[in-house]
């Protein structure tokens, strides 16, 4: 193929991400389980790279979760959206980063519908109008938060004080990677590397100077499905459909699990320890059962920020067995510290099996 | 009413359902076909066949609640079709009718609207920390045990502003912005949505023996909540088939 057609072709599995001036919006899930991790997105933006990234908040949650769930109407999830557009219009910005792939998915399907069905959109103004007095440009740049870390991924790269090394062996960490359903499987071409290639998660862990495992299972459901994980009788979908992704990469042996998704880490996580409670399987070689990392979490730790700042904490499977491996140093005595290092009580137990703390 | 055409007005369905030529590749990759007695090939099939009596089926059956809306159909369609989408405008519909409390799956609907539907409405949020009870969330472990009885602590540490004024992570929404989302609620039908779900799961509820009590209903809430009657899974369904 001459050079011109490769270049084409490859053009479809690229992506444009702006390169400052964002306007923030958060996500329900990030906020409940990993806030630390949002925290670290805008530490990392502001003072590593010099970003401008500004938050309102009078916005609200997309109401993402509603709508895939089926109790929020489709008309009015995307009046939500629009408004969320209108307060970004009013502010002076054109690019939106999102923290959430579930929202993303909905901002990529309300905008496609707009551009197909350009009476839709009108409805959705006059209903803004009438319910708020507010107006709207669609953003210029819609960004998932990691598309921008993976576009800053080699300054990064620069300041890191801690490469995804194992200090033991001196030989790349291995770390598969789950890209999450609504990153690209909807709208190819709104991800880096499409729905063949995603290639976000790849580029960091590779710039950080870890090695990528392939696993069968890689691009299956974490197993969320909206309602088969919210209401308690159906968790049985949302726990089998994890268990086949952790059977599948077990014979890799994985350091570590990346993530892209609010909800993904927190499954993966959790239901890590849920298999151990049921059936007394615990994955991971040491039998601590596979740390589960948000790529923020990850980048944070390259650059040396303290684990319990970046809210490692919050996980029920331990991280500890990755830092040590990276050759991080941190004071085990202040994990379950509240602010300013004040005692509270600690967890009953921490991570997968019996691991007294 | 024709069923078909109803479902034809949802914009989802026209995405969805181009033309599907029956192949499976669907079925292959979808998650709820691997764990439910489920096929979204099925479910095209019935739907283009436009038989009315197999439509009305279809939205009074437990089998359009058991996709999980991941969307990974959409990728591998020959065709262009999303049955994810399509199961969207089912399930619309059926809520629309009231046909959603005829299965048990479907009858869900009212606890999901109890809690993520509200919280949207009159906090901002689909879920918050103290909606993560551990009776309830048994599965977030001895860790989100820890994180909810110490919630704020917790939080703080990690920098959110958890019930704060200002922004930052789980920070209040202002009140006028809640004003604006109610707003929207009424005027682009979120309300009647909400109305329809309580409204045709208090008939069932009623029907199924349930009284109001003094908390509207929690009882029948509990029930759908935490009832399974196991028989909906792919395993129970090849071992209990006739053939
Ligand atoms: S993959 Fe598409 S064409 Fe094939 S059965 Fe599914 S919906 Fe029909
Ligand atoms: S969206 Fe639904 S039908 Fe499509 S693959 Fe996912 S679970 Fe299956």
């Amino acid at each position: 193929m001459k050079r011109e057609g490769k270049i084409q072709v490859w053009k479809d599995y690229q992506k444009e991400i702006a390169d400052d001036h964002y306007f923030y919006v958060r996500s329900c899930i990030r906020q409940n389980f990993f806030p630390g991790s949002e925290q670290t997105f805008l530490r990392i933006l502001r003072s590593e790279l010099g970003k401008d990234i500004y938050e309102n908040p009078h916005h609200t949650t997309c109401s993402g979760i509603g709508y895939h769930s089926d109790v929020v109407p489709f008309d009015t999830i995307q009046t939500i959206v629009a408004r969320q557009f209108a307060l970004m219009t009013e502010a002076g910005y054109k690019n939106l980063a999102v923290s959430c792939i579930t929202s993303f998915g909905i901002y990529g399907e309300i905008i496609e519908t707009w551009k197909e069905f350009p009476d839709e959109l009108e409805k959705i103004r006059n209903y803004l109008k009438k319910a708020t007095g507010r107006e709207f440009e669609i953003p210029q740049n819609v960004a998932h938060a990691s598309d921008i870390v993976y576009k800053f991924r080699e300054d990064i790269a620069n300041k890191q004080k801690f490469p995804l090394i194992n200090q033991q062996t001196g030989k790349p960490l291995k770390i598969v990677e789950h890209i999450g359903c609504h990153y690209s499987k909807m709208f190819p071409d709104k991800g880096v590397g499409g729905a063949e290639f995603p290639n976000v998660l790849v580029g960091m862990i590779e710039s950080w100077g870890g090695e990528v495992v392939d696993y069968p299972e890689r691009r299956h459901c974490c197993g969320f499905g909206f309602r088969q994980y919210l209401v308690m009788s159906n968790r049985g979908y949302s726990v089998s459909n994890s268990r086949k992704k952790f059977e599948s990469m077990e014979p890799y042996k994985p350091d570590a699990i990346l993530c892209n998704c609010p909800g993904c880490p927190m499954f993966m996580d959790r239901w890590q320890y849920v298999i151990e409670e049921m059936e007394g399987k615990t994955y991971g070689e040491s039998g601590q059962g596979i740390p589960v990392l948000t790529y923020e979490e990850l980048a944070g730790l390259v650059l040396g920020y303290d684990p319990w700042d970046l809210g490692l904490q919050m996980h029920q499977t331990n991280c500890e067995p990755l830092l040590d491996k990276m050759g991080i140093q941190y004071d085990a005595s202040l994990k379950y510290a509240g602010k300013d290092g004040k005692l509270i009580g600690k967890p009953m137990m921490v991570g997968c099996g019996d691991l007294e703390m | 009413m024709e069923l078909y055409l109803e479902l034809s007005k949802d914009i989802r369905f026209a995405e969805g359902l181009k033309s599907c030529m029956n192949c499976g590749i669907c079925t292959a990759i979808c998650p709820a076909a691997e764990f439910y007695d489920y096929g979204p090939r099925i479910i095209a099939g019935i739907v283009q066949s436009k038989d009315e009596k197999r439509i009305e089926e279809l939205l009074k059956s437990e089998t359009i609640w058991y996709c999980g809306e991941c969307m990974s159909c959409k990728t591998r369609c020959p065709r262009g079709n999303t049955p994810g989408l399509i199961i969207m405008a089912l399930r619309s519909l059926s809520q629309e009718l009231g046909f959603f409390t005829e299965s048990e799956k479907g009858r869900q609907q009212l606890a999901i609207k109890r809690t993520v539907g509200e919280n949207v409405v009159y906090k901002g949020y689909c879920v918050l920390p103290e909606s993560l009870i551990p009776e309830l969330h048994p599965e977030l472990g001895p860790v989100g045990e820890w994180i909810y009885e110490n919630s704020e602590e917790v939080y703080k540490r990690v920098g959110a502003n958890y019930k704060g004024d200002g922004e930052g992570a789980l920070r209040k929404i202002p009140q006028e912005s809640l004003d604006e989302i109610y707003r929207i609620f009424e005027i682009t039908g979120g309300f009647d949505r909400f109305d329809k779900i309580e409204h045709f799961s208090k008939i069932k509820a009623e029907t199924m023996g349930f009284s109001e009590g003094e908390d509207d209903y929690s009882d029948y809430v509990n029930h759908i909540f935490t009832t399974n009657n196991g028989k909906h899974n792919r395993q129970y369904f090849h071992s209990h088939a006739k053939l």
